[in-house]
């Protein structure tokens, strides 16, 4: 493994399959103990700096740190460094003197992480930054599809909806395809980016062509303020084109599964019992979320205290 | 006024001869030249060059005087060769009103280091809705004949199509900074391969292309001259290319950085990298540089960008654009025209002194190194290497892209009307 988790490609096959193993062991050690915690990280201090507001991520990872029996920080700065008055830099070596072993940051610019990463002698691990990467998303995804269907080689993985603006996509593309899945991604084509043909995915705009075909219907966020930009004319013609509803998921092969990174719109990009039905994996999702970032924190900080 | 015999220096890089330059003037070049009472200066190996002459820079003064001033911007100048620039107008407060162009011109006479001719606000504030006042600059102390609004594209098509026409008064030129605004909102690097991965919002070429071909169709039709800033895309090299066989009044420049470097720069997110119009690819350098070469684009032009650290260490999104470029002109034309065969020294005195005085309409520079010339000249030495160290440079900012590169060439003295300004590689006040 290296030093820091800064975006999926840091993790090759080898690593990849480690993280996810070790996230199983670490689920099946705490499997039916009424204490769920490991000593593993006693005596380190993980920092969360959270410059953009993720309840969701930001408490998995709190959890994920915790049941490792680290200490914990959370640091949150709404909005910008500059608009807080601190640089970036000046936070992280502040933090960094006071002791911390790894910092988890959530940022909205992309390439935060890895300037934080050229900054400071500890982990840094991204937990999403601007409309870059999104990693340990795409580790729980992959953690999640192993676990329904057993296995990650050849299946086939759609993923609809917001691709230019996602974190969630670029980092599953390029996990997926590390891992042996096979990716297509589908929207609207303003909302894929000029570039995508280097992408190792298959591109399409028609989601009805591709559902019956796929093991895995990976939904996301698609924001309502994107239709003023003129990406799309309206949500309902949105939903109507690449929302997932019962109608569509009808189509699916009958072990297939849906997934969403949430927040979800529901009746956006995704119908409410579609959500709710047992193809989903939604919640499944953020609990697989934990085990994956204990996994992710223990395998880069797990060796000797520095 | 001493007097200085150059001995031995391959004028455009041909047979060596001596130079004598005597009362601002060059005196006399020849062999076996002697000349009581001149200091003289062994110049064997050496080149020399008219004093180079730089039609995009941005020296910062008054404003942001904590990033460069006149005077570093104009030491920074002399020891990259150039006997004169052209100061943008993008200052605080911004150069639209003789005041601010005469106080700038004032603090280059001043500093005394290159002549520093002041760029004049095409519209008022850089707000792109009214002229600014440009007979006033013109008929100013500072005889402004460059105009541009650079930083922002003119975007309004009428008001562009008059400042075109306005300036023919005066043998004016509008330096467009080509840039549809529209679709560069947010734009952070070059739209392509490199900007999907990196999740960073993508600048079309397409956004630079379409003003330029508006401007020069705009240019043709009111019978004007234009001059398009910093070209960055195989595309706009061909509709230059073009517009020009249409015989249109259009110039053009290119800066150093995009001769050199690409948008693979950016995927270590250091914002040192973020420029604008940004680093484009491979195709677009192999492009500029050939348009450089066959002359379609007329001048190599800095845009050097002198930014204070705290502009550039943070987020990419939110560091400013821009790079520091006067130090280092020369060696990346060397290292990126002459070395590759794409342009002899003769091509460089053209594209960095002679075509970019002429645009300019700025005598005496950019003239013949022939007897009865003014002494404007660089000597550099084109088998000497060294490594960047932003440290070093003359500039009060650092952020040199070039940090850690080996460059060739080395700028030993430069000369500004017969007084040395370098010599010895070193900035003589």
């Amino acid at each position: 493994m290296k030093r820091h988790l800064l975006e999926a490609g840091d993790l090759d096959r080898v690593d990849a399959t480690l993280v996810l193993d070790t996230a199983a062991q670490i689920e099946a050690a705490l499997t039916g103990r009424e204490v769920k915690k490991l000593p593993t990280l006693r005596g380190r201090t993980v920092v969360n700096l959270f410059y953009e507001d993720s309840t969701r991520t930001r408490i998995s990872f709190e959890l994920a740190a915790k049941r490792l029996s680290a200490d914990v920080i959370n640091f949150s700065a709404k909005g910008s460094s500059v608009s807080k008055g601190e640089s970036l830099k000046d936070t992280a070596l502040t933090l960094e003197a006071m002791g911390s072993d790894a910092i988890v940051i959530r940022h909205g610019a992309s390439g935060a992480p890895h300037q934080l990463a050229s900054w400071v002698r500890g982990s840094v691990v991204n937990a999403g930054d601007g409309t870059h990467e999104h990693p340990t998303q795409a580790l729980l995804d992959a953690y999640t599809i192993r676990r329904r269907l057993g296995r990650l080689e050849g299946v086939r993985v759609a993923i609809v909806g917001d691709v230019l603006h996602s974190r969630v996509a670029r980092s599953n593309v390029v996990l997926l395809h590390t891992l042996g899945a096979e990716v297509t991604l589908i929207a609207p084509p303003t909302l894929l980016p000029v570039g995508i043909g280097s992408w190792p995915a298959e591109v399409s705009y028609d989601l009805d062509a591709v559902l019956p075909k796929v093991d895995v219907v990976m939904m996301l966020r698609v924001q309502a303020e994107r239709m003023t930009a003129s990406f799309f004319p309206s949500a309902r013609e949105y939903s109507r084109r690449y929302g997932l509803d019962a109608r569509r998921m009808a189509v699916l092969g009958d072990e297939a599964i849906v997934m969403h990174p949430g927040p979800m719109n529901r009746g956006m990009e995704i119908a409410a019992d579609v959500a709710d039905s047992v193809r989903s994996t939604i919640v499944e999702q953020v609990g697989n979320g934990v085990s994956v970032r204990m996994a992710v924190l223990y395998l880069l900080l797990g060796g000797a205290p520095s | 006024m001493s007097s200085y015999l150059i001995k031995g220096a391959r004028v455009l890089g041909g047979d060596p001869a001596d130079l004598l330059l005597r009362d601002g003037r060059i005196a006399a070049i020849g062999e076996s030249l002697s000349a009581t009472g001149a200091e003289v200066l062994d110049a064997t190996g050496l080149i020399a060059l008219p004093g180079l002459v730089d039609l995009h820079t941005h020296l910062r003064e008054p404003g942001r005087e904590d990033a460069e001033t006149v005077e570093t911007g104009s030491r920074a100048a002399a020891l990259g060769g150039f006997t004169a620039v052209h100061a943008m107008a993008n200052t605080d407060p911004v150069a639209d009103t003789a005041g601010v162009v005469e106080q700038v011109w004032r603090l280059g006479q001043e500093a005394g280091l290159v002549d520093v001719v002041p760029v004049g606000a095409v519209t008022v504030g850089l707000r792109g809705e009214r002229l600014a006042e440009l007979g006033a600059m013109a008929d100013s102390a500072a005889r402004v004949r460059v105009f541009s609004d650079d930083g922002i594209c003119v975007s309004d098509p009428a008001l562009m199509r008059r400042a075109l026409e306005y300036v023919k008064a005066f043998d004016g030129v509008v330096a467009q900074h080509a840039e549809e605004p529209r679709l560069t909102v947010g734009a952070q690097m070059h739209e392509g391969d490199r900007s999907a991965k990196l999740g960073l919002t993508g600048w079309p070429a397409a956004a630079e292309e379409a003003i330029i071909a508006r401007d020069v169709l705009l240019a043709q039709h009111v019978g004007a001259r234009l001059h398009v800033c910093h070209v960055s895309t195989a595309g706009s090299v061909e509709i230059l290319r073009w517009a020009k066989a249409r015989g249109v009044d259009v110039t053009a420049e290119v800066t150093p950085h995009h001769l050199l470097l690409t948008d693979a720069c950016a995927e270590g997110y250091d914002p040192v990298f973020k420029v604008n119009p940004p680093l484009r690819t491979d195709g677009d350098v192999t492009a500029l540089r050939h348009g450089l070469a066959d002359g379609t684009i007329d001048a190599v032009a800095t845009d050097h960008a002198p930014h204070a650290v705290e502009d550039k260490e943070c987020e990419w999104a939110q560091a400013r654009p821009g790079m520091l470029g006067l130090e280092q002109a020369l060696a990346i034309v060397q290292d990126t025209m002459v070395e590759t065969g794409l342009l002899d020294w003769a091509g460089v005195a053209d594209r960095m002194s002679v075509r970019p005085a002429a645009i300019a309409r700025l005598a005496g520079h950019g003239r013949p190194l022939a007897p009865g010339e003014p002494a404007n000249l660089v000597l550099l030495d084109p088998a000497a290497r060294s490594v960047v160290d932003p440290a070093a440079l003359a500039s009060r900012s650092r952020n040199s892209p070039y940090a850690g590169r080996e460059l060739p060439g080395r700028v030993v003295a430069t000369f500004l009307r017969g007084v040395p300004t370098v010599l010895d590689g070193k900035a003589q006040r």
